[in-house]
C-alpha cells in the first residue's frame, strides 16, 4: 500500500520541471517488416553513468508485427488532481499499444528501469470485443481511468464503425469500456489531450487503417479524404461539443499539445500537409467563453527539390513537403518544438504569444532530399520525428521513423533507427549533442520516447503554476 | 446524561469536523487549486463555501433519519448499538475496498458542492457522526403516555441534527480552509505531494473506533 504520492507526481508544471532530470529514457523499437518481435528499449541517459547513451536492457515482446508507435504511464501527476482524493497510485507501468495487432503491453519498470518487465498482455480480441475500436494509439492517465484512444473501428480493416477512446482500469487494466456517448460528427481519431480543471478534451484525426497501414494512399491525399477536423469535448459529460473543420486541403490533423498550465486555455496542433502548396501547419486553439476558435499561426513552406533526388511519390511534385509529423511543448509553455520529417529540420518556436508563433531555433537532420548529416559527420536516416522534451526545457530527444509502411514509401533507402540528443539554448536556440548517439539494434527502428519520471507529453497537471 | 458527558461529545463533534477538513480525500486542495486557477485568493474562499454547505448536507442527509428513529424511544438503546454496528461495518467496507473511484470521478470540477457531498457520503463522513449525535439526543420525555412529547422529542432532534451537523461543517471548513490558506500563500504547492498521506487506513479505523466506543457507551 502506497502511503505518500509517488515523488514524480508533481502539482504543477514548474514543479515538474525543478524535479531531478531524467536518468532513464524508453524507446521504443519496431521491426518494420515484422520479421523480429517489437521491443523497448531503455537507453540511461545520465551524462554522468558510465553507460550514458547505451541501451542498458531491452524488453522484448513474444510475437511479432505489433507495431510499436505511441505509448504512455499507467499514472501521471493527474494523479494529485484535488477531485480524487487518492493521490496514491504509482508512476511504474508503461502501456504500450500495438498500432497493427491492437495488443497491448503492459511494462512493470519496478524495481529498476533495467530490470523492466512484461506485466500483462491484453489481447486484440478483447478489446474488439469490449469496445468495438482496434489500432490503439494515444495513452493519457484521465480521471475514471486510462485514456487509449484508437485510429480504427471494428471489422478485419477497421472501418466498421469509428474510432475512439476506451478506457482502462488504472490498476487491474481491465479494458472497461467506450468513453464516448455522444461522438457528434467525429469520424477520425488520432492524438487527444486536455485541460483537466477546465473540463475539456481536444482530438484530431489522421485517417482510417486502409488510409495507412499499407502506406499512404497518394489518391486519398489529393481529394482531400484524410482527416483534417479537431474535436472539442466535454470530459465529464463525454459529449463532443464542437467540431471546427481546417478546411479539407489541411491534411491530417496529428498532435495536440494544450498549454501544460491548466489557467491557459490554449494550445496547439500540427497539420503534416496542405494539399494545395504542401506546406505543414502549425494552429492556435484557445477559449474564448464556451466557444472554441483555432487559426493557423505558423506555415513552413515545401523545399524546391531535383525530382531525381525524390521518391516516385514525389516526383511529380519537384519539392520536398516539410511533413510536419510531431509538434511538443516544453512544460512552461514557452516552446514549441517542430518535427518537419520531409526536409530534414527540427524547428523551435517561441510560443510565449500562443498567435504569434516566432522561430527562435532550427537545425537539420536528414531530410528527403537534403540527407543531412549529424555535426559529428554521423548520417542520420530519415528525418527528426518523435520529439521528446525533458522536463526541465534542457534537452529534445529525436528519433527518426513515422511508420513502417510510410517510411518506405518516402525513404526507399530505408530508415535504420536512430536517437539524437538536442541541446537547449534556453533564450532560443537549439544544437545537436555531439557525445550522445545510441547505437540502435540492427534491422530496428525507433519511435516514441518516454522519460523516467515524465516528460512534456504525458503529464497533465491539475494546478496552475502561478 | 451529564454535562460533562455533553461538553466532551459536542468537543468530538468539533474534532471529527476539523479531522474532515484536514483531510485532502474531503476538498481543500480544490481551494488551493481554485485560488491558483484564477490568480486571487478570493477564489480561495470562494471554493470553500460549496465545499463546506455539500459537506454539511452529507451529514444532514445521515443525522437526519437517525434523528427520526429517536421517535421510538424505547428501542433507543438497540437504534444505539445498531447505529455504532453500522459505523464498523462501513469502516471494514472501506478498508478492504480500495479501488479507484469511478463513479466520483464524472462529478464535473466546477460542482464543488455536489462533489463535496457525493465524496462525504461515499466515505461513511456522516456515519462518524451518528454516535456522537444519537449521544447528544435527547431520549427521556415528560411522560411515556404523552403523544405530543414524543413528538416534541423528535422535533427537538431533528433540530439537534441539524446543528451538529452546522457545527461540525463549520469545523471542517475552518480546519482545510485554513491549511488551504497556508498551502497558497505560505507554504508552496510542493507540501501538497510531501504532505499528502495515505489515510485510506487511518480513516476506515477512525469508523471502526467511533462505532466501538458506541457499543462500549451502549453497554
Amino acid at each position: 500500500m502506497v502511503q505518500r504520492p509517488d515523488p514524480t507526481f508533481h502539482a504543477s508544471p514548474k514543479l515538474a520541471s525543478e524535479a531531478p532530470p531524467e536518468k532513464f529514457a524508453y524507446t521504443l523499437l519496431l521491426s518494420p517488416d515484422f520479421s523480429k518481435p517489437d521491443a523497448l528499449a531503455i537507453v540511461d541517459v545520465d551524462p554522468s553513468s558510465a553507460q550514458y547513451g547505451k541501451i542498458v536492457h531491452t524488453v522484448t515482446m513474444p510475437n511479432k508485427g505489433d507495431e510499436f508507435h505511441h505509448f504512455g504511464w499507467n499514472a501521471c501527476s493527474s494523479a494529485l488532481s484535488p477531485l480524487t482524493g487518492h493521490a496514491f497510485l504509482e508512476r511504474r507501468y508503461l502501456i504500450i499499444p500495438g498500432l497493427r495487432s491492437s495488443r497491448l503491453y503492459i511494462i512493470d519498470t519496478k524495481p529498476h528501469p533495467t530490470q523492466a518487465k512484461i506485466h500483462k498482455i491484453i489481447e486484440p480480441e478483447e478489446i474488439f470485443h469490449k469496445t468495438g475500436y482496434s489500432r490503439p494509439h494515444t495513452v493519457h492517465c484521465g480521471p475514471d481511468g486510462i485514456y487509449v484512444s484508437t485510429l480504427g473501428g471494428a471489422g478485419p480493416d477497421g472501418t466498421d464503425g469509428p474510432p475512439g477512446i476506451f478506457i482502462l482500469d488504472c490498476e487491474t487494466f481491465d479494458v472497461l469500456g467506450r468513453w464516448e456517448i455522444d461522438r457528434g460528427p467525429q469520424l477520425l481519431h488520432y492524438d487527444f489531450w486536455w485541460n483537466l480543471p477546465r473540463d475539456y478534451m481536444v482530438s484530431s484525426e489522421w485517417g482510417l487503417p486502409p488510409q495507412f497501414e499499407n502506406g499512404i494512399v497518394p489518391e486519398d491525399l489529393l481529394a482531400n479524404k484524410y482527416g483534417h477536423h479537431v474535436h472539442f469535448w466535454n470530459l465529464r459529460a463525454r459529449r463532443n461539443v464542437q467540431t471546427i473543420d481546417l478546411g479539407a486541403n489541411h491534411q491530417m490533423a496529428l498532435e495536440v499539445r494544450p498549454a501544460h498550465d491548466p489557467a491557459r486555455e490554449y494550445g496547439f496542433l500540427g497539420v503534416v500537409v496542405d494539399t494545395t502548396n504542401l506546406e505543414g501547419s502549425i494552429w492556435t486553439w484557445w477559449r474564448e467563453g464556451s466557444e472554441f476558435r483555432i487559426e493557423k499561426t505558423a506555415t513552413i513552406p515545401a523545399e524546391p527539390a531535383d525530382p531525381s533526388l525524390l521518391p516516385p511519390l514525389l516526383k511529380g511534385f519537384g519539392a520536398v513537403p516539410p511533413l510536419i509529423t510531431d509538434i511538443d511543448l516544453s512544460l512552461d509553455d514557452k516552446f514549441l518544438y517542430v518535427a518537419c520529417w520531409g526536409t530534414g529540420e527540427l524547428r523551435q518556436y517561441d510560443v510565449t504569444t500562443p498567435r504569434k508563433p516566432k522561430l527562435v531555433g532550427s537545425l537539420h537532420a536528414g531530410g528527403i532530399a537534403r540527407k543531412a548529416a549529424l555535426p559529428d559527420g554521423t548520417a542520420f536516416a530519415g528525418g527528426p520525428q518523435m520529439l521528446e522534451i525533458s522536463r526541465d526545457g534542457k534537452r529534445v530527444y529525436v528519433t527518426n521513423s513515422l511508420y513502417s509502411t510510410w517510411d518506405d514509401q518516402f525513404y526507399p533507402e530505408g530508415v535504420p533507427g536512430a536517437m539524437a540528443l538536442v541541446n537547449v539554448n534556453p533564450a532560443g536556440g537549439v544544437a545537436f549533442d555531439k557525445t550522445f548517439r545510441v547505437e540502435v539494434p540492427d534491422g530496428y527502428r525507433t519511435h516514441q520516447v518516454r522519460l523516467e519520471g515524465g516528460d512534456c507529453s504525458t503529464d497533465s497537471f491539475c494546478y496552475s503554476s502561478a | 446524561m451529564d454535562d460533562g458527558w455533553n461538553t466532551a461529545l459536542w468537543l468530538a463533534v468539533i474534532a471529527s469536523g476539523v479531522y474532515h477538513g484536514l483531510n485532502p480525500g474531503m476538498g481543500w486542495p480544490l481551494a488551493v487549486a481554485a485560488g491558483l486557477m484564477e490568480r486571487r485568493p478570493s477564489a480561495l474562499f470562494g471554493a470553500l463555501a460549496p465545499l463546506a454547505g455539500g459537506h454539511f448536507l452529507a451529514m444532514g442527509v445521515i443525522l437526519l433519519p437517525f434523528g427520526m428513529l429517536t421517535a421510538l424511544q424505547y428501542w433507543n438503546h438497540e437504534i444505539r448499538l445498531a447505529a455504532a454496528l453500522i459505523v464498523i461495518g462501513v469502516g471494514i467496507l472501506l478498508y478492504g475496498y480500495r479501488r479507484h473511484p469511478r463513479i466520483l470521478a464524472r462529478i464535473p470540477p466546477a460542482e464543488l458542492g455536489l462533489w463535496s457531498f457525493a465524496i462525504a457520503v461515499a466515505h461513511g463522513a456522516g456515519l462518524m457522526l451518528v454516535p456522537m449525535y444519537l449521544g447528544l439526543c435527547t431520549t427521556k420525555p415528560s411522560s411515556l403516555m404523552d403523544h405530543d412529547g414524543a413528538m416534541s422529542i423528535v422535533a427537538n432532534n431533528l433540530g439537534l441534527a441539524i446543528l451538529v451537523s452546522a457545527v461540525h461543517a463549520v469545523a471542517m471548513i475552518a480546519a482545510g480552509g485554513a491549511v488551504a490558506w497556508g498551502v497558497y500563500r505560505y507554504f508552496g504547492l510542493q507540501i501538497l505531494s510531501k504532505a499528502w498521506i495515505n489515510l485510506d487506513t487511518f480513516w476506515a479505523g477512525s469508523l471502526v473506533a467511533v462505532g466501538l466506543l458506541a457499543v462500549a457507551g451502549s453497554m
